[in-house]
């Protein structure tokens, strides 16, 4: 028998840890998805694929620009010394993911507007005609349109990287101690942002292209479930722990249901069937992977502040 | 510069919560909150039970995740004596340290920034022993320089068998418990 008792009540704290609500998974979704608009839109600026003018490269990052800016403000939101958010940018402090993050997402900025200017959305372009004039002379210059698609291939693997990290290096929780979550969380983004693409492109090879693509991530997010729950269910007692809240705990369920099965498998195998032509590709998978995204960062951020270490 | 850390006596340690009140009263700690805090632990199967009961608060550890998390510098480790402290005005609040300590010793304070056991820093800073450890009326609680060979602490932990919180999670934690 171990049996202990504390006097300890700190608000946030205990029973269980939870610091963290609605706005740190919301923001880590967004900030995911904005990440595999960059590296879509950014590989496809790259590979040429932009001389369609329908290219989804041209749709995506304005989005992007609106999603980033509603999951930092979720970010804020969640901050308990606000008016004091500007001091992440008067120092960076290198071992700090966070610290990484909020200067990371300081040049996603830039990069998405370059990309934006590029080809401005048709109600801007009326607006200011010497701006639509300047994209039209950006355009033309090859060089400068692989310079943006690489720069927001490169930043968007980080920023999608660094959602994952974020939380993989806060040790003292066992269920996020692991170096799986930066791809895990990388892939999901990737895969998030394809679904959304496959949905809204006007071109239908190009819908093909990311229904198939999205395809590959979701099975490579398969495969990193598997090796997410290998290592932990390998690990010390308190990361066997942290793996049963997933495996037969109070998250099994909607980790199970909503995440792998709804989120991942279910459309998995619908958007197999529609790149073989068996069926039409409908809004009903790429939906239910976004809303699988989403799930996935909820279980995790809330699992997570629930596993720890054993008390001594 | 001086490594402070604690060394408390588990088998002198009643349980009496001097040392919280006496945390609340120096520190100004707001209602519903503590930087430290009483656990007692039980192990064993009846009648060959154990019971320990703890004085626990913030470990100062010698490596130390809420530091190297910190986006700001906010969370830092002092030049006087290795404490590990936060500067509330360089706080925003973001909640990471919380998440990185194993020991959950941190909260947020009503005002809005990380709080913890600062050791009493300007106590020590004076020559002063903190306030938990100067109330204990068992004088289970013992303070000092770790990297003093002739010091109290080095001394007992030198004789007597001792302990510190979850080892395991590599923080290298300051305050020793001996059994």
């Amino acid at each position: 028998m171990n049996e202990f008792t504390t006097t300890r009540h700190n608000h946030l704290i205990d029973p269980a840890l939870h610091i963290w609500g609605w706005e740190i998974p919301v923001y880590l979704f967004l900030g995911g998805m904005v990440a595999g608009m960059m590296v879509i839109s950014g590989w496809f600026l790259f590979s040429g694929r932009h001389r369609n003018t329908r290219c989804s490269c041209f749709l995506l990052p304005g989005l992007a620009i609106v999603l980033l800016t509603a999951g930092m403000l979720a970010l804020f939101l969640d901050l308990e010394h606000k008016r004091f958010v500007w001091r992440l940018y008067t120092t960076f402090q290198i071992t700090s993911p966070m610290s990484w993050g909020s200067w990371i997402l300081l040049l996603v900025y830039p990069a998405l507007i370059a990309n934006v200017l590029l080809r401005l959305p048709p109600v801007l372009a009326g607006r200011f005609p010497r701006m639509d004039a300047l994209s039209e002379r950006l355009r033309e210059r090859a060089d400068l349109l692989r310079g943006v698609g690489a720069i927001n291939l490169v930043l968007g693997g980080l920023l999608g990287i660094y959602t994952g990290i974020l939380l993989s290096t806060l040790g003292a929780r066992p269920l996020w101690n692991s170096a799986l979550l930066g791809p895990l969380f990388l892939v999901s983004g990737l895969s998030s942002a394809a679904a959304f693409g496959h949905m809204v492109a006007r071109d239908r090879e190009e819908r093909e292209l990311l229904a198939r693509a999205d395809n590959g991530f979701l099975a490579a997010e398969l495969a990193i479930f598997a090796l997410f729950i290998i290592g932990l269910t390998t690990a010390t007692r308190a990361h066997m722990q942290a793996a049963e809240l997933l495996l037969d705990g109070p998250f099994t369920a909607v980790f199970w249901v909503f995440v792998v099965g709804a989120g991942v498998a279910i459309p998995l195998f619908i958007q197999s069937l529609a790149v073989r032509h068996r069926i039409q590709h409908t809004p009903v998978a790429p939906l239910l992977v976004i809303a699988g995204g989403l799930a996935l960062r909820f279980v995790i951020v809330y699992a997570g502040q629930a596993s720890r270490w054993l008390p001594n | 510069m001086a490594r402070f850390g604690m060394v408390i006596d588990t088998a002198r340690c009643v349980g009496c919560m001097d040392c919280v009140v006496a945390c609340k009263t120096e520190n100004d700690v707001p209602d519903g909150f503590c930087r430290d805090w009483i656990t007692e632990t039980v192990s064993g199967s009846f009648p060959d039970l154990s019971m320990e009961i703890r004085s626990e608060r913030c470990n100062h550890c010698d490596d130390p995740p809420c530091v190297t998390c910190c986006p700001t510098g906010a969370s830092h480790v002092d030049d006087f004596g290795s404490i590990v402290l936060v500067d509330p005005d360089l706080c925003i609040g973001c909640k990471a340290c919380l998440a990185a300590c194993p020991y959950d010793a941190r909260f947020i304070h009503p005002q809005g920034y990380a709080d913890k056991c600062t050791f009493c820093d300007h106590r020590v800073r004076d020559g002063l022993d903190p306030a938990c450890v100067a109330v204990c009326p068992t004088r289970c609680m013992h303070f000092g320089d770790l990297d003093d060979p002739g010091s109290e602490v080095n001394r007992l932990l030198g004789s007597r068998r001792h302990h510190s919180l979850l080892p395991e999670a590599g923080t290298r934690p300051r305050i020793f418990y001996l059994t």
